[in-house]
Parts: structure tokens; C-alpha cells; sequence
């Protein structure tokens, strides 16, 4: 496929790597934010290919491993009720809450149904006016201005049968928790290139000098992954610390501003607790006050939930990329794909997930 | 879950209030949405992400970044030529 073969051609990457491996004199520890990019790293074996004096660490970047526990709990509370619909993306069906999952709920009963984007749970609300359609808005700024559309959608069809409850994350706040974490290893970040094609990278340019760090918006086929640890390596190098963009076909320094302009019409900025991590203030976005008829969890009148982990799942230093998956002792034996205890083993984009199924030896060393 | 495919846009339409529009991934075609990006035409290339366009592909630069890494490669070859 055009664009994106070209950023996987095998000659092309071991040229990249050889000029990494110059590059790279010392060692170094970069964080790549995203899920997906700890994905392609593991899918197309870059990360046992890299030179050794490149450490990567994995970042928080996966919408459903970060959505909190007493969200899952709303949402499967919410799709147990006789009347409503409950559309959600795909992956947060297998997420565990603290009892069960979205895929129980449908297995008693409830109406759960998968969808690709978020306008078709505004055309099941408008073809099934009798029932309540109730979509699950998660993600970064990536998803929030579809979920954004999908909302002023629903007003402008004056549909009262459609909600949202809301579990939006921003990257920028989660960077600068873990920057400001006292064991904080991380020298430089790969900024997440889809979170920057709609945000821009403005916002990294103040972070990366208050805590001089490298910080390079990177894309998701090996070649850009290589290009964005290329720049980063060369800044580290050189003492540089700025915020840089290495996706430069996908990505500008302002972003996309119709986009942005749909997340400010709908979402405001509120403190969101992340699974795992904890509260960061103004992290999330929750829906403005106008848009609040919209809001699932006012329309159905949920109590907050106290929700507890399991006792043993180290989901939280795997997110803030202090350990990686096969230090924790339950990783592939009591957790694994099919019976996680974590949300970074369900995720297409969780740490646990991608190494399970791509250093799937790296269990038995656990 | 911010995963996104680039797509051409071959088909540009108006569906109530509404931009939308069929975008072609290698032969598979799919209806999204286009109203985050005014400015892509029926053949821009641009990045799909849960059902809508969200960045348009800018194909200058991906050429000449291309050209950049096949540089890259060139000087790779000769070093490795003479060792």
C-alpha cells in the first residue's frame, strides 16, 4: 500500500539501523508514549535489533489500559440495563473491571455492540429511538474529536436517546507526571504522531525545555520509528533538548485546527484518574456543561464506585515504564491474554499484550 | 487504539450537515468522514483514524524524505563496500 510499504522496506530499515548504531555512543533510555508504536517496535522485531545502548521503555499511551477501573465498572453497569444499547470500540470489551467484563454483560443479555466509529453509534440511537444508545468515549486526542462530532451530531438530530460516558485522556499531562516522578529513567520521549497530526507538537516545545528533554513527534512503520529514535539519539548526543518533528508528512506544528476546534466545543479540560497511575490533574476531558444531556453517567444516575485492582497485577510501573512486563510475576502464567488480570494484557496496544504475543519465551524467564 | 491508515480519497459527498466521503486502502474502500479536513480533494491522501480523515498526507514531503533515505542507503552501501 502507498506510504506505508516505503516505511517498511527491509533495506531501508538496516540503513537506518547501521546509522543509528553510529549515533549512538552511549547509552540511553527513550520512552516511546504510545501503544501502538510499542506494538510495531515488537510486531516487526526492531526492538531486538536496535543497538544495546538504546533502552526503550514503554509509555502510557493505550487509551483502554488507562481508562479507570470504576469506568469499566459504569460501563458494565450501564450495559446490564434492560433498555439500553451499548456501543463501544472494540478492544474495551475484554477490559476486566473488577468483577467482570463488557463481554459478560453481553453474554447475560445486554446489548453490547461493537463499533469502528463513533457516528455509527449515533445511527443505531437514530434507528432504534425506543432504546437508549449509550457510546463508551475513550482515547487521547486522537479519538476525541471523532467522539466530539459524534456528540454535536446527536444535538444536531435531537436525538434524547443518545449519551456518552466520557473517559478522555490527554498525553501532555501524563508526560510531565512521569517526568516529575522521582525514579523517573526516561532521557527522551517519542512523541505518539497520530495524538500530534490533530494536536500539533506546540504543546511539547515548553516541556522539553522546562525538564530538557528530547522530545520527536514519530510515526508507526519501522522506518519512521527508527527515524523519530534517530533524531532523539542525535539530540541526546549533543545535549539538545527540543521538541522535533520526525513525521513530518502526517504532522505540523499547529495540527489540525478543525479538528481541535471540535474537542474545545464539546470537552473541557477535568482532572481524570488513570488506571494504574492514579489522578492527574487536568488530564482528561470531560464534557462541557452544555453538552451535559449528553453526559451517561448524569442520564443514568451512577453512584461512584470504589474499584480495586488486583493485588498482584503490576499494571501501574508498567505504564509509567518502570518495569517491563516479564519482571512481574504473573505475567503469562495466572495473567495472560485470556485471563488478564491488567489491561495492558488485553489491549491491542498494552505492554503485556504485545510482549506476550511477541516474546512469548519471555514468560518462562518470569 | 490512535492507530491510523493513510487512504486516497475517491469520492467527496454531503450527508446532512456533514462532509463525507470513500477513501481507497490498496482496493479496500471504505465511507468516512471528511469534515475535519476541509481541504483534501478527491486523490489527497489522508490519514483515517475510527471512521474520520484526520491529517491530510502531505506528498511533497514524504518525497523528499524519501530521497533523504535513500541517501542514507547509498552511503551505507559505499561503507560497506569498503570494509
Amino acid at each position: 500500500m502507498k506510504f506505508i510499504d516505503e516505511y517498511r522496506d527491509p533495506v531501508r530499515v538496516q540503513a537506518m539501523l547501521r546509522e543509528l548504531e553510529s549515533a549512538a555512543t552511549r547509552p540511553w533510555v527513550i520512552m516511546e508514549i504510545c501503544g501502538g508504536q510499542t506494538h510495531s517496535f515488537l510486531q516487526h522485531g526492531l526492538d531486538a535489533m536496535l543497538p544495546q545502548r538504546i533502552e526503550l521503555v514503554h509509555g502510557p499511551g493505550c487509551p483502554v489500559c488507562v481508562t479507570p477501573l470504576e469506568q469499566i465498572d459504569k460501563a458494565i453497569a450501564i450495559a446490564r440495563q434492560p433498555n439500553v444499547t451499548f456501543a463501544s470500540y472494540g478492544d474495551m470489551l475484554r477490559v476486566p473491571g473488577s468483577r467482570d467484563d463488557l463481554f459478560s454483560a453481553r453474554a447475560s443479555g445486554g446489548d453490547v455492540r461493537v463499533v469502528y466509529s463513533p457516528l455509527e453509534a449515533v445511527e443505531i440511537a437514530e434507528k432504534n429511538q425506543d432504546r437508549e444508545v449509550v457510546f463508551f468515549a475513550i482515547g487521547f486526542e486522537t479519538t476525541a474529536p471523532p467522539n466530539a462530532a459524534a456528540v454535536e451530531q446527536a444535538s444536531r438530530r435531537r436525538l434524547n436517546n443518545f449519551s456518552v460516558l466520557v473517559s478522555h485522556v490527554c498525553v501532555p499531562p501524563a508526560m510531565e507526571a512521569i517526568l516529575g516522578s522521582a525514579s523517573c529513567r526516561v532521557q527522551a520521549f517519542l512523541a505518539a504522531g497520530h495524538v500530534c497530526a490533530v494536536m500539533g507538537y506546540h504543546q511539547y516545545v515548553p516541556i522539553a525545555m522546562r525538564h530538557h528533554v528530547p522530545i520527536v513527534v514519530t510515526g508507526f512503520e519501522p522506518v519512521d520509528l527508527l527515524r523519530g529514535l534517530l533524531c532523539a539519539v542525535r539530540q541526546l548526543e549533543t545535549s539538545t533538548a527540543r521538541a522535533e518533528n520526525a513525521y513530518t508528512r502526517m504532522v505540523t506544528l499547529e495540527g489540525n485546527r478543525a479538528a481541535q476546534a471540535a474537542i474545545d466545543r464539546v470537552f473541557v479540560p477535568v482532572d481524570r484518574k488513570w488506571r494504574g497511575i492514579g489522578l492527574i490533574p487536568l488530564s482528561g476531558l470531560g464534557l462541557r456543561p452544555e453538552f451535559a444531556a449528553f453526559d451517561a453517567e448524569r442520564r443514568f444516575h451512577l453512584a461512584d464506585v470504589v474499584a480495586e485492582e488486583s493485588p498482584i497485577c503490576i499494571a501501574g510501573e508498567i505504564l509509567q515504564g518502570k518495569k517491563k512486563p516479564p519482571e512481574c510475576s504473573a505475567f503469562g502464567t495466572v495473567c495472560n491474554p485470556q485471563h488478564p488480570l491488567g489491561a495492558p494484557m488485553v489491549s491491542a496496544e498494552g505492554a503485556c499484550a504485545a510482549y506476550h504475543r511477541y516474546h512469548p519465551e519471555a514468560a518462562t524467564h518470569a | 487504539m490512535c492507530l491510523g491508515i493513510p487512504g486516497r480519497i475517491t469520492e467527496i459527498t454531503v450527508e446532512g450537515a456533514l462532509r463525507m466521503g470513500t477513501v481507497d486502502f490498496g482496493g479496500v474502500r471504505k465511507r468516512v468522514c471528511l469534515d475535519f479536513v476541509p481541504e483534501a480533494q478527491i486523490g489527497s491522501y489522508v490519514l483515517i483514524h475510527v471512521g474520520f480523515a484526520i491529517s491530510v498526507l502531505d506528498e511533497d514531503d514524504a518525497a523528499a524524505r524519501l530521497a533523504a533515505f535513500r541517501e542514507i542507503e547509498e552511503s551505507a552501501e559505499r561503507l560497506q563496500g569498503s570494509a
